[in-house]
């Protein structure tokens, strides 16, 4: 490389000086540190059989017991679904799944009946599921304007081309633009109690608290900061094409109004994958001694304004319980097992390796030391 | 004391050529002072030539952008990264152009940068000579001026002790014989101090006046960069009228002295001219590494493919390519066919951008530990070893064969005197030289033989090329033996000459000094005996012999003294004692001595008339000078009368043999090439245990070819190898004890046998025979080899249908050759000078440190490139393969899973230092043990680590961890919620599940191949983990003004406070480290290569 040669060429300067040159010399010698000689005291650990074998049995030895507390405390959690796309023509939402329309102005509802053959305890968190629908596509993804859902007032004007072609309508910003917010799901879902004698009782649902705290406080805002009067702040926009109301107008809750209405934060936080499920309410628990949703039959009233026929969707109404790990899903558990048990056989196999060959690679090395 | 020392700068120069036609002539013309000739007497092309200015860098302020662009561009990686680059500005794609141009743009800064500082030192170093001050004399005056503004024809004043600024003619010096002294240091490395004599006809013009008066062209050569030849013409004009001169055939054009004339300057001088850019060396894991290059670029074009070709086969159904809730815009609509290349942009970050700094950087720090490693530091030289091309450390761990000179190399190239041969009498040099003084017999003898005897003893003091230095001063450079015991040495660039001359002190003839064309001696009884000097037949490696004619003072006797090889000597003698000279030489020659012999013949003044006719004669030619020349040796230097032979011990090098030995235990072929004779070099391979006492000699020489016809010969040898070999299971052959061939061949036989189809088909199938024999010969000797042929033979074996690495060593010029063609080439800091240093690729004090620079560097630098290239491609499958993957499920549509400032940083960030740092102090065993057991090396033979079965293995883990990491993540967020509060998480949040597990694993990984754990890799890994951590922590901590989206925006601790998301973050980093580390154990416990032994062994002694 070059910058051997500037010491070469020093060198030349060097020889070149006559007489009593090489006395006068400082020594060209390297600095003996144990860095530049390669020899800084380190660690050296070697992977043996040996080595290895605690480390697999107690990797065994953690990962079962954590994995079958985990597959247990997935089995406890209860979980309850309804697909009510209304596909089948036997469905109560037949009709309205058939009769689709954007236009239409009087909303279709459908009520599915169902029966809950055990007691829910503590809060019952209510999703509904989507299925074929890519919000993971990369047009959709990015098709919104965060900054305009942080409250800019310029970008509520001057939308991001990134929400083409859900920007403008009528040469009006939309708001929210983008293809997320258009395509809001707007299906409401409502859950009655039907008495053993008869009666039938709306269970109430809560609408706080199913959006990330951060998203509902920092990341999302309205226009014209913490003023009262949304439709002012908005005034110049169009709501999006597919919305049947404008975004000031999702509650009557001032703090679930507009941009910050939890239902649009949740939707606005894009799907990993094409199937998923978005949380919609949460039934809280009143009562200790009662369950949140007692064995029995039960409505489910919709309002069946969502498409998903088009593109062969499914729509399904979800109630789980919820532990410390989240929702019904057994894979964890059971990878924990099954890596647990993989170290641990392994750790059998190779204590016989181990035994078998180990010493004998090692005997000659230490008869010859 | 009119001692000048020359130093002239080495520069250098892309090539020679020519500048304009018009000055593609021949010859040049130079007029002295600029003066014109009288007119009328030739016709008078004014030739411009270049300045002198040095310029040694490659850019300049202003083309520096632009050019150093073009170059950096120039190289594959950086250029497709711009195409990535541009593509992503041009179409729309899936990640902002921001994730390549910043790597890009990272990459090369940096290299710029270096490059930049580098061309600053050497603009610098060009000032500082350019700048430095020169005299020239200008009417009559002495005027100051820049070296730069030298012209050819200035006539240049040189003070004592200063430097030559560019390629001079002496014209006089102040001396009154017109001598002066130079040391060549700086060109040859030869640090003796050199005679040079002025032109005849100027030497007597010695002040400026004088000097100006001058009117005189000199024709010459254009500039070719032979060292050691100049051909040109003086032409002196008196009155006006030219008087032809010849201009002697100076071994160096060059002068000196308070006048000189400028022959060629700048960049034309012969200093630049040989500074000649080497060709570029590759080594064979860079070669490798191009490979997997075009592999995974298969595989990313594949990947693409594939993409592309299941999207629009899923997006046939219209419902899925725009459902209602995701329409594109009009324009996406009208642009098509972008998704191609949207799939490379998306991909591309598989092939490792950084890979080539992070290799280059590897290479570039790594060199530095070879120059500061004190164990190959010599004391004596107080030189260590020199990296010229950091690009082959990792090619020194897979030398498979060594080819060594032996003279300087294996020997120390420090001559000895030991004795000498008078016609036919032995005369110890040395030690029992007062033996011989005091005992009678033979110093009866001495005065039987007495005339031919001191004849002798008169011809070894005259007929060399020594010169005295007079001076008390140690100086570090001098070649003399001699040290402290008197005021004067003896310096030649020969040590040879320099050991026969002190010889010759002992035994009672002192050569005192040459004076005014005279050379004194002192003679047994303290006279003082002149001779003149009347010619000089200069030494050269095709006569392989010298002459000087003399006249003596006394008796103006004339006399022809010659010394020379036996080869060459005894062809060309008539009478003298032949036989039992002979005899006694190859007797010497058995016990590893060099030999030389020495014959005269007198002349009669008629005969030296011819000789000095015939000697004017070639001198004077323009043209084929040097044919002329030899033509006029080959005809003076006959019917010569032997007087005796000499021997010099060559003294082994320290623990050559003990290096030779270790080579070959190490799993190397070791060849010695020499120029000497069979015999001579025979005795030295014994001794540096090259050949064992059982190892079974082959001779393939001259001498055996003579009985028997070449092809008999190699057929009865080959027959001989291939049936032991053929005898004997493979794993015998292996075992120590059994008999190994050496095989000696000389050049002569050597040329026969490379000559192709000198006769019909038959013979072309020698070369592959003699291949054959090699090939089982774990050492072979190759004496009388001209310089050519050495590279020739390292031609040959790399050609050879295995292309083994080479690897050359050497110290002498005549090295030079084979050390640029083999793939590595070291040269030796020896005592011929510091040509082979210069052109190879590292120099080295010693030959015994050539063991630590292979067995211990040469095998770290594998291993430690080897982990890197394979680590490299390793953590980008990781990478990008989940992103494949991913797109099975977004619908074909080139979302990325990971966020930009990931895609961005994963490689020059996340993972960059951990890699860079093992590379760079990684020590899978001790240094000690891998000099202890050179058999370690044998484990990386055959580029072991970089062939294609570990690529695989390393791909194949690469795609494992990254279907583990992708599907854990996918059953984890599997249409379920994982927090405990209920809520969802979304695709970002996924994707940096996948990249946290990604750079834990890939870090963790490195980890455990580390086996060298000093606190900076604590550092770095545990650093490079946290700095991970902080930087997610931070880029999802803030709402960032400058950005258009805010989609990390808290994912990070979000997942954080996820229990289940720590759980399958541990889960998964185990599940991918897995199966490498069960690997790992198992080949280690069941097939353990002796290394993995080793390490075990050292482990459990350490634990003791």
């Amino acid at each position: 490389m070059m910058a051997s040669s500037y010491k070469d060429e020093d060198g030349h300067i060097s020889v070149s000086g006559t007489g009593a040159g090489a006395g006068s010399l400082p020594s060209k010698k390297p600095e003996n540190t144990a860095f530049k000689q390669q020899r800084l005291p380190a660690w050296q650990p070697v992977l043996t059989a040996g080595t290895v074998l605690p480390a697999f049995f107690i990797i065994g030895l953690i990962f079962i017991p954590i994995g079958i507390g985990l597959y247990v405390t997935s089995n406890n959690i209860k979980e309850f679904e309804i697909d009510y796309t209304g596909l089948d023509p036997s469905s109560p939402c037949f009709n309205c799944s058939q009769n689709f329309s954007w236009n239409s102005t009087k909303p279709c509802t459908c009520s599915i009946p169902f029966y809950l053959e055990q007691p829910y305890e503590s809060n019952v968190f209510m999703y509904y599921g989507l299925s074929n629908f890519y919000q993971n596509h990369r047009r959709y993804v990015k098709s919104r304007d965060d900054s305009q859902l942080n409250g800019n007032e310029e970008s509520l004007r001057k939308p991001s081309k990134e929400c083409e072609p859900y920007a403008r309508h009528d040469n009006r910003p939309i708001a929210p633009c983008g293809a997320i917010a258009n395509s809001m799901f707007n299906d409401t879902l409502e859950l009655f109690y039907s008495d053993p004698n008869g009666t039938k009782t709306q269970i109430p649902l809560t609408a706080t608290g199913i959006a990330w705290w951060t998203d509902k406080h920092v990341k999302f805002r309205n226009p014209g900061g913490n003023n009262d009067n949304l439709t002012a702040a908005f005034q110049g926009t169009t709501k999006p094409i597919n919305w049947r109301r404008p975004a000031y107008e999702l509650d009557s809750d001032p703090e679930n109004n507009g941009f910050i209405n939890e239902d649009f934060i949740v939707w606005m936080r894009t799907a990993a994958l094409p199937t998923f499920r978005k949380l919609y309410r949460i039934i809280q628990r009143r009562n200790t001694m009662v369950p949140t949703l007692p064995r029995g039959n039960y409505t489910l009233e919709v309002v069946y304004n969502y498409p998903v026929r088009s593109f062969d969707g499914r729509k399904r109404m979800i109630f789980s319980t919820i532990s410390w790990m989240g929702g019904k899903n057994p894979f964890l558990g059971i990878a924990y097992i099954t890596v647990g048990s993989v170290c641990f056989l392994l750790g059998v196999i190779l204590l016989f390796i181990h035994h078998k060959y180990d010493n004998r690679n090692n005997n000659p090395d230490i008869s010859s030391n | 004391t009119d001692r000048r020392t020359f130093c002239l700068f080495l520069v250098p120069c892309p090539a020679l050529q020519c500048v304009g036609e018009e000055n593609c002539v021949d010859s040049r013309t130079v007029y002295i002072s600029h003066k014109e000739p009288p007119p009328g007497t030739e016709a008078f092309i004014q030739q411009r030539f270049p300045d002198n200015r040095i310029v040694s860098s490659k850019y300049t302020f202003w083309n520096f952008i632009p050019k150093n662009m073009f170059e950096q561009f120039r190289r594959v990686a950086n250029f497709y990264f711009l195409v990535i680059f541009l593509v992503q500005l041009i179409i729309d794609t899936p990640t902002s152009p921001i994730t390549s141009g910043l790597p890009l743009f990272f990459v090369i800064t940096v290299t710029a940068i270096k490059q930049g500082y580098e061309d600053w030192l050497r603009h610098k170093a060009d000032n500082t000579i350019n700048q430095c001050p020169v005299h020239v004399v200008q009417h009559g005056r002495k005027v100051r001026e820049q070296s730069h503004k030298l012209r050819v024809g200035d006539v240049v004043l040189v003070e004592e002790n200063e430097i030559f600024p560019c390629d001079l003619i002496l014209l006089s010096s102040s001396r009154d014989d017109g001598t002066c002294f130079v040391t060549t240091a700086s060109l040859d490395g030869e640090s003796s101090h050199k005679t040079y004599y002025a032109v005849q006809d100027t030497k007597a013009y010695k002040t400026e006046e004088e000097v100006s008066s001058i009117h005189a062209t000199i024709e010459c050569e254009q500039p070719q960069p032979d060292l050691y030849k100049f051909v040109g013409r003086i032409n002196i004009y008196m009155n006006n009228e030219p008087v032809a001169r010849y201009c002697p055939n100076f071994n160096w054009p060059v002068i000196v002295l308070p006048s000189a004339v400028a022959i060629y300057t700048g960049m034309e001088t012969k200093m630049a001219l040989n500074y000649q850019s080497k060709s570029q060396k590759r080594s064979a894991v860079e070669k490798s590494m191009n490979a997997y290059l075009v592999v995974y670029l298969c595989i990313l074009i594949s990947k693409a493919i594939i993409n592309t070709a299941l999207k629009y086969l899923w997006q046939a159904d219209p419902n899925r390519d725009e459902p209602w809730y995701n329409e594109r815009t009009e324009a996406e609509r009208q642009r098509a066919f972008t998704d191609f290349l949207a799939f490379m942009v998306l991909f591309n970050y598989i092939i490792p951008v950084s890979m080539y700094v992070t290799v280059e950087m590897q290479k570039f720090l790594g060199s530095y530990f070879i120059m500061w490693d004190d164990e190959m530091f010599d004391e004596e030289l107080q030189e260590g070893a020199v990296v010229n091309t950091s690009d082959l450390n990792e090619e020194l761990g897979q030398v498979e064969y060594v080819f060594t000179d032996k003279t300087g190399t294996l020997t120390e190239n420090n001559m000895e005197f030991i004795e000498c041969c008078v016609d036919g009498h032995v005369m110890p040099g040395s030690d029992s030289i007062d033996m011989i003084d005091t005992s009678p017999g033979p110093g009866a003898r001495v005065s039987l033989a007495s005339e031919r005897e001191e004849l002798f003893f008169r011809a070894l003091c005259l007929c060399h090329t020594v010169q005295v230095k007079e001076e008390e001063t140690v100086d570090g450079i001098k070649h003399g033996i001699h040290q402290g015991k008197s005021s004067s040495f003896y310096i030649s660039s020969s040590p040879d000459e320099v050991a026969l001359v002190e010889g010759m002190k002992r035994l009672g003839f002192t050569y005192l000094r040459q004076k005014d064309g005279h050379m004194e001696i002192i003679n047994r009884d303290d006279e003082v005996e002149r001779f003149e000097v009347l010619e000089v037949l200069t030494f050269d490696s095709v006569r392989r012999r010298m002459s000087i004619i003399v006249r003596s003072n006394t008796g103006s006797e004339l006399y022809l003294f010659c010394k020379g090889a036996d080869s060459s000597i005894f062809p060309r003698v008539i009478s003298g004692k032949v036989d039992q000279v002979k005899a006694r030489v190859e007797h010497n020659a058995v016990e590893g001595l060099r030999t030389l012999c020495v014959a005269y013949r007198p002349l009669s003044p008629e005969q030296y008339q011819q000789v000095s006719h015939l000697l004017s004669g070639a001198k004077l030619a323009l043209q084929d000078r040097d044919k002329q020349l030899a033509e006029a040796y080959d005809r003076i230097e006959r019917d010569l009368i032997l007087l005796g032979a000499t021997a010099v011990e060559d003294r082994l090098q320290e623990k050559a043999a003990d290096t030779i030995e270790s080579l070959h235990k190490a799993g190397m072929k070791v060849w010695v090439l020499t120029g000497d004779k069979m015999e001579t070099a025979a005795a030295t391979c014994y001794a540096s245990k090259l050949f064992r006492r059982s190892t079974q000699i082959l001779e393939l020489t001259t001498k055996r070819t003579e009985e028997q016809s070449l092809h008999d010969v190699l057929f009865d040898l080959s027959r001989t190898v291939l049936r032991h070999y053929g005898g004997m299971t493979r794993d015998a052959s292996l075992s120590d004890d059994c008999t190994d061939f050496g095989l000696i061949i000389d050049g002569a036989t050597l040329s026969s046998v490379m000559r192709p189809n000198q006769q019909g088909s038959s013979s072309g199938n020698y070369k592959e025979l003699f291949l054959d024999i090699c090939r089982n010969c774990s050492a072979v000797l190759c004496c009388r080899m001209a310089p050519l042929q050495k590279a020739q033979i390292v031609k040959m074996i790399k050609a050879s249908e295995e292309h083994p690495i080479t690897l050359a060593i050497g110290d002498g010029a005549n090295d030079v050759s084979m050390i640029l063609e083999a793939h590595v080439g070291i040269g030796i800091m020896g005592k011929e000078g510091r040509q082979a240093v210069r052109n190879s690729d590292y120099a080295i004090p010693k030959f015994k440190h050539l063991k630590k620079m292979l067995l211990v560097h040469g095998h770290y630098y594998y291993i430690r490139v080897s982990e890197l290239v394979q680590y490299f491609f390793y953590k980008n499958v990781v990478f990008i393969f989940p992103q494949f993957l991913y797109q099975f499920f977004c619908g074909f549509s080139q979302q990325p899973l990971y966020d930009t400032a990931y895609l961005t940083l994963y490689n020059i960030s996340f993972t960059s230092l951990p890699i860079l740092l093992y590379s760079l102090i990684e020590q899978h065993i001790n240094t000690d043990i891998l000099k202890k057991d050179p058999s370690l090396y044998k484990d990386i033979a055959k580029n072991s680590l970089l062939r294609w079965p570990s690529f695989i293995y390393w791909t194949v883990l690469g795609v494992y961890d990254a279907i583990v990491m992708f599907f854990g993540a996918y059953f984890l967020f599997d249409n379920t919620t994982f927090t405990s509060n209920g809520q969802m998480f979304g695709n970002w949040t996924f994707g940096t599940l996948v990249f946290t597990v990604l750079v834990f694993t890939v870090t963790f990984k490195l980890a455990l191949d580390t086996h060298y754990w000093t606190w900076i890799n604590h550092f770095v890994i545990w650093g490079s983990l946290l700095f991970f951590v902080v930087f997610s922590l931070l880029w999802g901590g803030i709402i960032w003004p400058f950005l258009n989206y805010q989609r990390m925006y808290y994912v990070f601790m979000q997942m954080l406070s996820s229990g289940p998301a720590w759980l399958s973050i541990i889960l998964l980093i185990t599940a991918c480290l897995l199966p490498d580390v069960v690997k790992k154990v198992i080949w280690r416990a069941l097939w353990p290569t002796t290394t993995e032994r080793i390490q075990v062994g050292s482990d459990l002694n350490g634990q003791i």
